[in-house]
């Protein structure tokens, strides 16, 4: 079946316009407990428990999955590629998210979407969800077993899971140019988007014996450019799968960032991260600020310094703190609105309250933390670390700030001290409710979660870009969905109201 | 109103705006610290009791 002209025909892209900057969260969740302590067994219980009490399990369609691609062209022969497990608990929901066992831990990716409030809004469903399938899981359970999951990034002995962020770019943008653009963004935005964290946990951090980081993620940073997301990980992440046609797109494949519990903290590390994509698709590398010459040394360093005095030497003989970074991104972000308005990114209101925000928690981690501890996680964590410590009186490496560090990202709200700190909400909760079973209008995202909600019956895998229906007679049908613009509310909600059944939509698809 | 007086009330009304913004943040200080301590007294009832065994117990298989 080729792809249908009618619907998913291309949208020719001009040569020096940012294009939509559609976007998406994937979130692995730390998980314990279970009837066997066993995470893997657990995960697929949680993912089970959820899939299980919809309507239909619709399974993963792993075909076109290549996350050995490398956008450098070649594969590194010391890389590890990314291994693709298939026999672990793995569905389609109805809001066109996947909900899935990854290795050892659930995880919920995204919907795409088609703006930083969207992305955020659809982060904070995959919480909620998560939530259901913890409370689902649990009523199942001895209490003896009862699992508990956490939105974080690392279990303080060393070992890491990610929060990856994901970002359409045009594929005439060179590689290189990514990384010559994004590299200062990436070791600084920890100042306003870092989770905090109490210690360290891998030798280089440790000898620094820091009381408190910035970031969850920053000290397991070993490398500026690779293929790798479990080893020597990379601030640039080369893996080439853009899930959608490869002569057009990219997707830059983000893995250098922590799990935030604050709603405007995921608003602008995701809203920040789109528009410097914009600037460099629309005005190229030169204007973005000078690489620091030791990227990797940067990004541990910032971590490591809540004083945020800490600079480091530039490509261009300057040194620059990460406050230093940000500032100067964010003034070639602001400027960038002025001249183009960014629509690439979001309507008007919408980009001005990324900016907005962004510059208020810079200012706020630099000159008043407490006009910020609404909005900024390792801050708001950090209050409450330091509060507790000097209440009691207690030595920095005391077990009960390293629970607290773990409880802020609890999932349970019994236990969630993220819940308890006045972080700021960005997302109405009947909005979350919404997303929790409905997919965003804006993508193609629309298409897959409709059809897994209409034709649970009929489909038998579905995935990032296409969805693959067994009518009973005749060949499997796969409808393909190259862009991911297309498939929207506006393209395609009319067909998808006429056609009662699968076989009436594929027929109404093909003519 | 003479010259003097003109001055003199520009300076009271500078000095009380100076106390009102100083008052301001004082005020928003203590109600922080308020906040805080009740907060404190929250994080106390929902903290895992054996803080020691839970953080240990805390370990992950890497991911990604």
């Amino acid at each position: 079946m080729g792809v249908r002209s009618s619907t998913w025909a291309r949208v020719s892209i001009s040569s020096s316009r940012a294009i939509s900057k559609v976007l998406g969260i994937e979130t692995e969740y730390g998980i314990a407990g279970g009837p066997d302590r066993d995470p893997i067994t657990s995960s697929s219980v949680i993912v089970n428990a959820y899939a299980q009490q919809g309507r239909t399990r619709i399974n993963w369609d792993f075909d076109g999955e290549t996350p050995d691609m490398d956008a450098r062209g070649r594969v590194d022969l010391t890389s590890f590629a990314p291994v693709v497990e298939t026999h672990l608990a793995n569905t389609v929901l109805t809001n066109g998210a996947r909900l899935y066992v990854d290795h050892a831990h659930p995880e919920y990716s995204s919907p795409e979407c088609r703006t930083p409030l969207e992305a955020t809004l659809y982060d904070v469903a995959g919480e909620e969800i998560m939530r259901r399938a913890l409370g689902i899981a649990n009523d199942a359970l001895d209490p003896h077993h009862a699992i508990t999951l956490y939105k974080n990034n690392s279990d303080g002995k060393g070992n890491s899971y990610g929060t990856h962020e994901n970002y359409l770019v045009r594929r005439d943008v060179e590689f290189g140019h990514l990384v010559r653009a994004m590299v200062p963004h990436f070791v600084s935005r920890q100042v306003v988007v870092g989770a905090g964290k109490v210690g360290a946990e891998t030798e280089s951090a440790l000898e620094h014996a820091p009381e408190f980081q910035l970031s969850q993620r920053a000290e397991f940073f070993e490398e500026v450019v690779g293929l790798e997301t479990t080893l020597k990980r990379p601030i640039i992440n080369t893996r080439d799968e853009p899930h959608a046609d490869a002569e057009r797109f990219r997707r830059l494949h983000v893995i250098i960032g922590d799990a935030n519990m604050s709603q405007v903290a995921t608003f602008v590390k995701v809203g920040s991260t789109s528009l410097l994509l914009a600037v460099l698709e629309e005005l190229g590398t030169d204007v973005f600020p000078a690489m620091p010459r030791a990227p990797v040394h940067a990004v541990r360093a910032f971590s490591l310094d809540v004083t945020l005095r800490e600079s480091v030497p530039c490509e261009d003989e300057r040194t620059r703190s990460a406050w230093d970074f940000q500032d100067e991104l964010w003034t070639l972000a602001a400027s960038y609105v002025e001249r183009t308005g960014a629509s690439a990114v979001g309507d008007e209101a919408e980009v001005a309250l990324v900016l907005t925000q962004w510059r208020e928690m810079l200012d706020g981690v630099r000159d008043d933390h407490d006009a910020v501890a609404d909005r900024v996680d390792w801050v708001a964590k950090w209050r409450v670390v330091k509060g507790y410590q000097a209440r009691y009186d207690l030595t920095s490496n005391d077990a009960r700030l390293r629970a607290i560090d773990l409880q802020y990202h609890d999932l349970r709200p019994s236990h969630s001290l993220a819940q308890r700190v006045g972080l700021r909400s960005l997302c109405d909760e009947s909005a979350v409710r919404e997303a929790v079973h409905n997919p965003p209008r804006s993508t193609r995202a629309y298409f897959r979660g409709q059809c897994v909600a209409r034709y649970p019956d009929e489909i038998v895998a579905a995935n990032w870009d296409s969805v693959v229906f067994d009518l009973g007679e005749g060949p499997l049908q796969r409808v393909p969905m190259l862009d991911p613009l297309r498939g929207t509310h506006a393209l395609t909600a009319e067909l998808l109201e006429t056609s009662a059944t699968a076989s009436e939509l594929l027929d109404a698809l093909d003519r | 109103m003479s010259e003097q007086e003109r001055i003199q009330k520009q300076r009271s009304e500078r000095a009380s705006d100076t106390a009102e913004d100083v008052s301001v943040d004082a005020s928003k200080g203590d109600q922080l610290k308020a906040d805080l301590d009740d907060l404190l007294d929250e994080i106390d009832e929902v903290l895992e009791e054996n803080a020691e065994e839970f953080v240990r117990n805390y370990v992950q298989k890497g991911g990604e």
